[in-house]
């Protein structure tokens, strides 16, 4: 009674574990206990625990020390206590992975295996197979036969199941005892069956025949195991979908027949399976659809929460591809609402928000803003989704969905929930011009308290950039200067470089803020934030609005480890002129699949072609690498010899990279160079020709050409042969047969060399203010021209910016829909550093008509843009 | 722990019965209280030796040895069940508890397989005895068995133990006699070891009782 009391009161205490304060020396020390005799069964199986839970809080044991506990544990095989044994085998199976030459219990584990012990019998093949190696098995594998088969169910499964853990060491042993499984299948017991299932599965899955006929031969039998049955049906899926790819699919399969049979089962479990594995189908079409929605709508009214949450979960993940077999459902999930499950409630909402109709959002929203602080992050996460999907939709609604988001924004949440919450604002406002005010507001007001930095630094950004056009740009200002006041030094310094946009935008704001915001943020604490107020402060007063603009409107335009390398280089070798910015090649933008692509990696496409250019030493004299275009084939893909071309831009020359493949096995080529014919004004520099070229190695080539001086000769079109030195070898060895070669060519297709290759994109900010600027610093030319073959303004806007390879500025990429007028904005740099602003007014009236004005600091680069679009 | 077990015994029934009883049923007997009722006579001296045994007695443990293929795991079962048992491979080892003559052992068959024989010493520890069984018919290998019993009774943690060595198959002709395994396994030179020699046949269940009877003694005397 009392060790009880005692109990209760350290539970209360919070030191309910007995194992807290264990420690790994200190427990193998104790597990020498084993070594014992007699052993004292109750104080081995509490240390033996102790091990088993440090192994499981994920302490690691090295080689020796537990090869040494190992053999300590099998001197307790002596005791026949049960419980003491059971331990072992548990012992067994965690240090078999760590320790060394564990098949000493080898013999011990047979004989449990076997014996007459049915407590013993399924854990000791669980920690027999664990111990075994492709070597002893062979030794156990009539007992793992027997036990395949045997009477005993849990003997049985847990055989099978071993089995499965042991096609990954060996593989076809296991193949060989699929009579016995084949008889397993056959089995009273659901699991035995099942597991059965899984093996013969397994063993034949590399054999598509062979499923087939499992698969027709067990849907024939009707399994008593609804687990073998869910199973099967999961096979019937990979089949009837590996079929639809491969022959476009036949939609009266008897593969589908038996999954739809399987709706009208009697276990609630395999009925769900079947629905949920129709509705994932690719295959399926609107009418095989319908019985296994309706099943699940039926599921959508059951008194048990899995099969409701199931069920809802199911019609949420296809509301997107089959959005009209949902809303048959609609009535059903009204009912889910309110369901006391909230997770049910969360998922029935979002799905209804999927499918439901824009009149309907209010009343939803109404409803999910009832219980939404009583969802998980995770939920809220999808509820944040949903929103978003929808604003896209209707974005008439944003006004409710902003509002609430802003609530949501206001809760308790982690930072992924937040950072979802921010992300749909910000797309909201990206594409809704109408909800920026309202969104820059919400979120004004949330980093008003928001404990997540990274966060906050972002929609500080993001007010620097929007802020300034707004209406009314002073309200917020006071919102920013707050954050110098209240916040750590990241959220300080980026709240200093909004203000600095603000003054260098709004001229009324300017004397306000660069005299005492920023004046008193030079007396910061911080080294950054002090930085930043100085570096805005001076370049503010100097009141030269270009100056404003290409300092602090426009961000950095080179690529940040690039200027480093530069500036590294520069004060390495220290010099009397000033640090030349133009010398660093700029920040290329990459398009949206290679941000998905290389998220990560933080080389551009220039930096890694520049690394290698650079170590070619006959290369190097060329100055910064400016641009390298994309690869362009100039053979089709299946010829013998693959030739692909890279265009590299530099300020006064052109490098022509040919990525060569011999294809050819018996060929081995040499001395391979592309004679190029280049037009007029083009000076060929150099070729550096591949020495060899074996079969199935990349070899590359390189032509160096002199751009012409005249910028109008520069776009044209270069005729291209392979020329080499064959000599024919044997395939087996890639060594040629004799010295003797003979000349070879082979034509390429034509290289074209566009104004797009000469130009590296940059992005503006803010066009409007760099466009003024350039009004009176840049020569202007404006040209009118008509794009007759153009049927719409997005093709025409498409065109001209893939043409032209300029970046667009202030989305103006985006034509808004129904508009017959529209205006393109781009920005470029030609190479040699000359600034490019390109403004298209572009009109609709069969086919479009386009004025064109470009302003550039050099005429006659401007001269090039307007002459190369006619 | 202590447990007081008071046993009231009815005249003729058996003490030694209720004891081995208790016995069986794990109770570590620190003291008991027998109240004998009636006039039964018990024999003072076998009484007396019983407890001595009782109380001074822990289970023996033995070790049974040698090459692969010499009959180790068909002796432990014999010794056990009294049958005769197929019998593969041992790949590690055996434990059983033996009961012999009212004796206790808990028996180790160890492998005998050359890759499993660096692991003996690994259960060497705590050992009384060592039941070293050899082929007798293995002419080729009995050199490779003498090596492994030198190299084995060597090890500090034997030193104290009672070595039996069978000279297994006797059943089987053209086998080497008892004399003859003595002699190969140079037996005449081994000093400071109490130790014999037997012959035996696992199989036909010939031989092992002298062996387990000499054995018993051996033990019991060592003290």
């Amino acid at each position: 009674m009392n060790a009880f009391k005692r109990d209760k009161k350290e539970e209360e205490e919070g030191g309910g574990n007995p194992f807290q304060n264990i420690e790994k020396t200190t427990v193998l020390q104790e597990a020498r206990t084993f070594n014992d005799t007699p052993v004292n069964p109750r104080k081995c199986t509490h240390i033996l625990t102790k091990i088993l839970y440090l192994l499981n809080q994920g302490e690691q044991l090295g080689t020796t020390e537990a090869t040494e506990a190992f053999f300590a544990m099998t001197k307790l095989f002596q005791s026949r206590d049960v419980i003491l044994r059971r331990m072992v085998y548990l012992g067994i199976k965690e240090l078999s992975g760590i320790a060394e030459d564990v098949i000493i219990v080898t013999s011990s584990l047979t004989k449990d295996m076997t014996g007459k012990e049915d407590l013993y019998r399924a854990a000791a093949i669980r920690a027999l197979c664990s111990i075994t190696d492709v070597t002893m098995l062979q030794a156990i594998e009539r007992y793992m036969k027997q036990a395949i088969v045997d009477r005993n169910c849990a003997v049985s499964s847990a055989a099978l199941v071993s089995s499965l853990h042991l096609t990954k060491i060996a593989g076809d042993v296991v193949k060989r005892w699929v009579n016995e499984a084949q008889e397993a299948v056959n089995s009273d017991s659901v699991m035995v069956q099942y597991h059965a299932l899984g093996v013969l599965y397994h063993i034949r899955k590399s054999d598509r025949l062979a499923v087939n006929k499992l698969v027709a031969k067990l849907t024939r039998m009707s399994l008593k195991s609804p687990y073998a049955v869910c199973m099967l049906i999961r096979i019937a899926c990979k089949l009837l979908e590996e079929e639809d790819s491969a022959e476009g699919g036949s939609s009266d399969s008897p593969l589908f027949e038996f999954i739809e049979s399987c709706l009208r089962h009697k276990s609630e479990m395999v009925i769900y399976e079947a629905a949920r594995a129709i509705v994932n189908l690719r295959r399926t079409t609107s009418r095989e659809l319908a019985p296994a929605v309706s099943v699940l709508q039926l599921f959508c009214s059951s008194p048990k929460p899995t099969l409701r949450f199931a069920a809802v979960r199911t019609l949420n993940k296809v509301a997107m591809s089959h959005p009209a077999a949902v809303t048959a459902c609609n009535l059903d999930l009204e009912n889910l609402i309110t369901d006391s499950n909230r997770s049910i409630a969360t998922l029935t909402i979002t799905t209804l928000l999927k499918t439901g109709a824009e009149s309907s959002v209010d009343r939803l929203m109404k409803q999910i803003a009832t219980f939404v602080s009583e969802i998980s992050d995770e939920f809220k996460i999808v509820v944040v989704q949903a929103i978003r999907a929808l604003c896209l939709k209707f974005p008439r609604k944003h006004g409710v969905l902003m509002n609430f988001l802003s609530a949501m924004l206001r809760d308790e949440g982690g930072l992924e929930y937040k950072a979802s919450i921010a992300d749909t604002i910000i797309t909201i406002i990206e594409e809704n011009p109408e909800a920026k005010e309202t969104g820059l507001a919400h979120l004004c007001e949330f980093i008003e308290d928001c404990e997540h930095t990274s966060l906050a630094v972002r929609i500080l950004h993001l007010l620097g950039k929007e802020g300034p056009r707004t209406k009314q740009p002073s309200r917020y200002i006071r919102f920013i200067y707050n954050r110098v006041i209240l916040e750590n030094a990241p959220v300080r310094a980026a709240a200093v470089a909004a203000m600095a946009q603000f003054g260098a935008t709004c001229p009324d704001l300017l004397p306000n803020i660069q005299v005492v915001l920023l004046a008193r943020c030079q007396m910061d604490t911080d080294d950054e934030v002090r930085d930043r107020a100085t570096y805005y402060c001076s370049i503010l007063e100097k009141q030269d609005k270009a100056l404003a603009n290409r300092y602090i409107v426009e961000g950095l335009q080179v690529w940040i480890p690039s200027l480093e390398k530069s500036l590294h280089q520069y004060t390495i070798n220290p010099s009397d002129v000033p640090f030349d910015m133009k010398s660093v090649p700029l920040a290329s933008i990459p398009s949206p699949e290679e941000i998905v692509n290389t998220s990560g990696k933080a080389v551009s496409r220039e930096e890694s072609y520049a690394e290698k250019l650079q170590s070619v030493p006959e290369l190097v004299a060329f100055g910064p690498l400016f641009r390298s275009s994309e690869p362009v084939e100039l053979t089709e893909s299946e010829t013998e010899y693959v030739v692909r071309c890279i265009k590299h831009c530099f300020p006064q020359h052109l490098i022509l990279q040919f990525d060569c493949l011999n294809t050819l096995n018996d060929q081995l080529l040499e001395n391979v160079h592309v004679q190029v014919e280049p037009p007029d004004g083009y000076q060929l520099v150099r070729e550096i020709p591949c020495p060899r070229l074996p079969y199935s190695e990349l070899g590359t080539t390189y032509v160096v050409l002199q751009f012409p001086d005249e910028l109008g000769a520069t776009v044209g079109t270069f005729n291209a042969t392979l020329k080499f030195l064959v000599k024919d070898c044997d395939p087996a060895t890639g060594l040629p047969d004799s010295d003797e070669g003979y000349d070879d060519e082979y034509m390429l297709e034509d290289v074209e060399v566009t104004l797009g290759d000469q130009i590296q994109k940059v992005t503006k900010a803010n066009f409007g203010a760099a466009w003024e600027e350039a009004a009176a610093s840049h020569c202007e030319l404006e040209d009118t021209y008509s794009l007759s073959n153009m049927g719409t303004l997005e093709e025409a806007v498409k065109n001209i910016v893939s043409f032209l390879g300029m970046q667009p500025a202030e989305r103006s990429d985006r034509v808004p829909e129904g508009k017959s007028s529209h205006t393109l904005f781009l920005a470029g740099v030609y190479r040699g550093g000359y600034d490019i602003l390109v403004r298209a007014k572009l009109a609709l009236a069969e086919g479009v008509t386009m004025q064109l004005t470009v302003r550039s600091t050099n005429a006659d680069v401007a001269e090039l843009v307007t002459s190369a679009v006619g | 722990m202590f447990i007081k077990l008071i046993l009231l015994l009815p005249p003729g029934d058996d003490l030694y019965y209720y004891l081995n009883h208790a016995d069986d049923q794990h109770y570590t007997l620190h003291w008991v209280l027998v109240i004998v009722l009636g006039t039964r006579q018990v024999s003072c001296g076998g009484l007396l030796s019983y407890f001595r045994n009782l109380l001074g007695s822990r289970e023996m443990r033995i070790l049974i040895l040698g090459l692969d293929g010499a009959g180790k795991t068909t002796i432990l079962y014999r010794l056990q069940v009294g049958e005769v048992v197929t019998t593969i491979p041992t790949i590690g080892f055996n434990v059983e508890q033996v009961t012999y003559k009212n004796l206790k052992f808990q028996v180790w068959d160890l492998g005998g397989q050359t890759s499993i024989r660096p692991y003996w010493r690994c259960y060497y520890s705590n050992t009384d005895a060592i039941i070293y069984v050899v082929d007798s018919a293995d002419r080729d290998r009995i050199g490779i068995s003498k090596d492994e019993l030198l190299y084995m009774l060597r090890e500090d943690e034997l030193q104290g133990a009672i070595l039996v060595v069978l000279a297994n198959k006797q059943d089987i002709e053209g086998s080497l006699s008892v004399a003859e395994v003595h002699q190969a396994l140079g037996l005449d030179a081994l000093k400071n070891r109490t130790f014999q020699i037997f012959k035996t046949s696992a199989t036909k269940g010939e031989g092992l009782d002298s062996a387990m009877d000499w054995l018993s003694n051996a033990l019991q005397n060592r003290k």
